[in-house]
């Protein structure tokens, strides 16, 4: 049965909606992209911040575009002088006690609140409000909390709710003295905080941002016994473009390398490759313990925000999850071995910079069990793809016009399976493509399994291989990830394999990726589709399209590690995992 | 605050109901495990909290932490409700409650002088309590005695008009009777 259409106008512009429609959405239909600020189409409606406000024929008062419902003969007007004046006035009073500090705010040119006051014309600030002076909080190793410059839009306290499960975040106090922070305002290095980021992807303003990693990479190029070499996780390829006024989805492998040699980077990788590497170990591990019937499902380990969130909320899970470190830290851990050993390098002169789309690696590069025999990290510095993006633009480099360039060898060759691990449900095809291979003995089994690609938050399927049926499941989001681990526990589904992907949409909607543009909503499956396109787009061109089938890997074995999941490969490429405190409430 | 608790393991539930009960009174336990599988449950949390403040005189650590955990709400959204509502207490009572009118006829009679000194003399402000566990400080509103402005009580006594010199010697009367009681 179809919904009931409502017909209203907007701004004299007649339309149908369908019954329940927002004004906002209806709006949009138009194409008018209404002012907001706590709104987001992915989370619970708020209707605190009063800037979507829209004037409707015989009322006398405003009503809130994102929250009103359209009803049959409603004239909507969205534009007036005194709209105008009643989002101004909101936005200046929201002005009067942020801090005046937009040229060396690290948002200044990416900020909603600084855009929408250009857009609603604020020209001068009539009063001087109370400044809000909270400590900034940077004992996390991937979010800083600074509620100096919070608006209290709730986005963060809804994201971190509602699409990741963790409610970490919530107001505390009221009024002028209200602040946005974990349990108790205690550190975010003491919470349940996962690190994911999305709080820093979904803020308007600079409340949240990632470490930054920028001034150690600067001094790393500088150094002139350094050898710095870099790992460009799969995801960038398909979202740095963004940075640079590109439009959403469109690949940029070749400028992205060409970039960073222009940075100074003495050896260009790929993560790409240790992606690969880990489809080898999680392939043969999963079929072990397939053979052998323990352990099942098999949990991936390639997100680090899933990581922290499996020691922290559901340490029961340990022994499911895959012992692969994630393809940044085989990457990471090969390079200072196998790479140093070629290259006839001392580990100690070799900084390793890793680009993700993520905020949790940075959390990650700094585990304990990521550490070298002597302390030193495998993993030196993590930018995210906006760090580098500024870093490119900081250093002149005018990325559009770059020629193209390509990875260096042997790290930088890798398969299509690789490329798709930055979209939720590409660890999963990736390896399914060698799985079958492996199952089958036949080299070409199926190549391409639509049953998880897209952006739904949980995917299941059943793939049939040689006779055996495998029950799969895929989720982003941990909320969605929440979900599975109870089916699982409660023995509701029999899972034998399971990837878990922290963001909504996987790494391509990490918490590292380029902010929205005006007219985008962060976390926009729009987005997240487009730029997943990019990714099965670059995997479809490729000659290499499984894992196993890349010779730099093979090379790798033979020449260094032996046999996936032996002892050298456990010893370089497989970690631990520990329940962490504080345990999250799920 | 203390997470080593162990009502903070997760995958054992009776272990978390064993600690939450050294912690909470059983008639509140009953009270949050009888609305836990009701829908909207979460809606419970102020009335679960106003228990633990009734039984407990305020709302500690411990206590709130075991009321997430028996509620299974993350325990951010109990402190943020906690902080957000006046009449929460987070730290005890002291033995002796000082409230100082803030209201209209006071506060132009010199109130906030008086506050003030209250507050240097204690060492706290609104809300909290002396080290010593001997005094509360809150503000009021009008206590209708608007003659006396500004107006404090102490316990059921009430004091004014006040200077803020008069609050050194009221206090010293206070802690004198203590002094006594315990020597």
């Amino acid at each position: 049965m179809t919904k009931q259409s409502i017909n209203l106008t907007i701004d004299g512009t007649p339309l149908q909606v369908p019954a329940g429609t927002t004004v906002m959405k209806a709006a949009e239909r138009l194409g008018i992209h209404l002012p907001r600020l706590c709104y987001h189409p992915n989370l619970s409606l708020e209707g605190a911040c009063r800037v979507c406000v829209v004037q409707v024929k015989g009322f006398n008062h405003f009503m809130t575009a994102c929250s009103q419902e359209v009803w049959e003969g409603m004239a909507v007007q969205t534009n007036s002088p005194e709209i105008r004046q009643a989002r101004r006035d909101i936005v200046e009073l929201l002005l009067d006690n942020h801090p005046k500090d937009c040229q060396t705010c690290d948002r200044d040119g990416n900020c909603e609140l600084q855009r929408l006051a250009y857009q609603l014309g604020v020209r001068e600030r009539l009063f001087e409000g109370k400044k809000k002076e909270f400590a900034t909080d940077e004992s996390s190793k991937s979010v800083i909390r600074n509620p100096s410059k919070c608006i209290l839009c709730g986005r963060c306290v809804r994201v971190c709710a509602e699409v990741q499960g963790v409610g970490n975040l919530s107001q505390h106090g009221r009024g002028f003295e209200t602040v946005v922070g974990p349990a108790n305002l205690c550190n975010m290095d003491d919470s349940v905080c996962i690190q994911c980021g999305q709080c820093v992807a979904v803020c308007p303003t600079a409340a949240f941002l990632e470490q930054d990693h920028t001034e150690r990479v600067w001094q790393a190029l500088a150094a002139e016994k350094k050898h710095v070499v870099v790992q460009v996780a799969p995801a960038i390829r398909a979202t740095l473009g963004e940075i640079f006024g590109l439009p959403v989805g469109t690949p940029v492998t070749g400028k992205l390398v060409t970039a960073l040699r222009r940075l100074g980077f003495d050896e260009v990788f790929d993560t790409n490759f240790g992606a690969d590497l880990t489809i080898m170990e999680e392939a043969t591990e999963f079929l072990s313990r397939v053979s052998k019937g323990e352990n099942l499902p098999l949990l991936t380990s390639c997100s680090p925000g899933w990581v922290s969130f499996l020691e922290k909320f559901y340490p029961e899970m340990i022994r499911f999850t895959s012992t692969c470190k994630s393809p940044m830290q085989m990457t990471s851990a090969l390079i200072k071995s196998y790479y140093a050993e070629k290259k006839g390098l001392d580990p100690k002169d070799i900084a390793v910079v890793a680009i993700m789309p993520c905020v949790a690696k940075k959390f990650e590069a700094g585990r304990p069990e990521h550490t070298m025999a002597d302390g030193t990290p495998y993993t030196d510095a993590v930018l995210t793809t906006r760090e580098l993006g500024w870093m490119i633009k900081s250093y002149g480099i005018d990325f559009n016009v770059l020629p193209d360039g390509e990875f260096d060898r042997p790290m930088g060759i890798s398969s299509g399976a690789a490329d798709i691990f930055g979209a939720t449900g590409g660890v999963m095809e990736a390896a399914l493509r060698t799985a079958a291979v492996k199952l089958t003995g036949e080299e070409l089994g199926p190549l391409e399994f639509s049953e998880v690609r897209g952006v739904t938050g949980i995917k299941e399927a059943t793939i049939k291989i040689n006779g055996m049926e495998i029950n799969i499941a895929v989720s982003n989001g941990l909320n969605n990830a929440k979900k599975l681990l109870e089916a699982i526990k409660s023995g509701e589904k029999n899972y034998h394999l399971v990837e878990i992907m922290a963001c909504p949409g996987g790494c391509i909607m990490g918490g590292g990726q380029p902010y929205p543009q005006v007219y985008q909503d962060p976390m926009d499956p729009d987005i997240s589709r487009a730029r997943a396109k990019a990714l099965y787009g670059i995997d479809a061109q490729k000659q290499l399209r499984r894992s196993h089938e890349n010779p730099a890997i093979a090379h790798l074995y033979a020449e260094f590690l032996g046999e996936p999941n032996g002892e050298k490969a456990h010893q370089l490429l497989h970690t631990t995992y520990q329940a962490r405190s504080p345990r999250g409430i799920r | 605050m203390n997470h080593q608790t162990a009502t903070t393991i997760t995958d054992n539930w009776e272990a978390v109901r064993a600690a939450c009960l050294e912690v909470l009174p059983a008639h509140i336990i009953a009270f949050i495990e009888n609305n836990r599988d009701m829908e909207h449950s979460e809606g419970q949390l102020i009335a679960a909290l106003h228990m633990v403040q009734a039984h407990f005189g305020y709302l500690a650590q411990d206590t709130m932490h075991a009321v997430a955990q028996l509620a299974q709400i993350p325990l951010a959204k109990v402190t943020g409700v906690a902080t957000f509502y006046h009449y929460f207490r987070l730290q005890p009572r002291g033995k002796h409650m000082i409230s100082v009118c803030l209201g209209t006829a006071c506060y132009v009679k010199g109130a906030d002088k008086v506050a003030q000194r209250l507050m240097d003399e204690l060492g706290i402000h609104f809300g909290e309590t002396t080290r010593d566990g001997l005094f509360s400080l809150d503000s009021t509103r009008c206590l209708g005695t608007c003659g006396l402005a500004p107006v404090a009580m102490v316990d059921n006594q009430v004091y004014g008009p006040l200077t803020p010199t008069d609050v050194s010697v009221i206090l010293a009367k206070y802690v004198k009777k203590e002094k006594g009681t315990a020597e």
